[in-house]
């Protein structure tokens, strides 16, 4: 009987720390995602979780299914330490068979091992695939506004 | 955000049903708990009924069940039903020419953006285990230490 991708991601992936060889599948998950390639950035953020973060990756045997990034923040905006997810992306294959939730989960339990119990992230106000995520994982808005403006 | 009495209604109706799919509630019954008129929430299920959202069962023991897909369905798809959610303004052309109505309507405009953009994001699923979560709770806890610490009148 074939088995659905539900089963096949839920089974099969497992959720790690990144390595060095997750770099190029992440930016090419990200470049297709998003119509965008960062390479740049994204060496970056690497590096800034390898020192002081946290960058997990979903992955089966033959390839990389997802990953999620985030960080420990302090003082920042005046807040006390908190969780600051940056970026969680899955194949959009192996979507809708819980690898976002279990991503999320794992980076949660990272923030919680390092002594905060808050997580937070930011998001474009279009972009409802991802909010949507970010409210299916309980995530209600936060005390802070965003604001910006142009610099003539 | 003030919802119309339409909206929440049909609100309270689709979460009640929708959190047990295979249950069926009459409109006397969803009415009675939440103690608004029968009559209204009669008309509002109609409504939903039509969107495909609800659908009523005849006979004994008749009523509502939930008829949707909780996980696709937003409360922005059932606020849509009983609201005008396009973007725009009421202002008439003499009002349209003057700046301080441009400027009062881009900031109410702001908070409309905002508005639309949550709505769009809690599906009924989010919202119900929202509900079962009781986030409110907290913020309830917090008033209360506050209230606590501060000095009596």
């Amino acid at each position: 009987m074939a088995r659905t991708p539900r089963q096949r991601s839920t089974v099969e992936a497992a959720i790690r720390p990144a390595r060095a060889s997750d770099l190029a599948p992440v930016i090419a998950l990200d470049s297709e995602t998003t119509g965008l390639a960062k390479p740049e950035y994204w060496h970056e953020m690497f590096q800034r979780c390898a020192r002081n973060g946290f960058f997990l990756v979903a992955a089966d045997e033959a390839r990389l299914l997802g990953f999620v990034a985030g960080e420990v923040r302090a003082w920042e905006f005046g807040s006390p330490p908190c969780g600051w997810v940056f970026a969680v992306q899955v194949r959009p294959g192996s979507r809708q068979a819980g690898l976002g939730s279990r991503l999320f989960a794992a980076l949660c339990e990272a923030f919680r091992a390092a002594g905060v119990d808050r997580v937070r992230t930011m998001l474009a106000r279009e972009d409802t695939v991802i909010h949507a995520f970010f409210r299916s994982q309980g995530m209600t808005a936060g005390p802070f506004i965003q604001l910006e403006s142009r610099l003539d | 955000m003030r919802l119309q009495k339409a909206t929440a209604f049909a609100l309270y109706a689709v979460l009640e049903l929708a959190a047990d799919p295979g249950r069926q509630m009459t409109a006397v019954e969803i009415a009675e708990k939440y103690g608004i008129s029968t009559h209204h929430l009669a008309k509002v299920l109609r409504d939903l009924g039509r969107a495909g959202l609800v659908a009523a069962v005849r006979g004994v023991g008749g009523g509502y069940r939930f008829a949707g897909n909780a996980k696709r369905l937003t409360l922005m798809d059932v606020v849509r039903l009983f609201e005008d959610t396009s973007a725009g303004s009421d202002l008439s052309a003499a009002e349209a020419r003057q700046e301080i109505a441009q400027g009062l309507y881009f900031v109410l405009h702001e908070i409309d953006d905002q508005t639309a953009a949550t709505l769009r994001s809690i599906s009924l699923t989010t919202m119900l285990k929202l509900i079962a979560r009781r986030p409110w709770d907290a913020g309830m806890r917090s008033a209360a230490a506050a209230l606590a610490r501060s000095p009596a009148p």
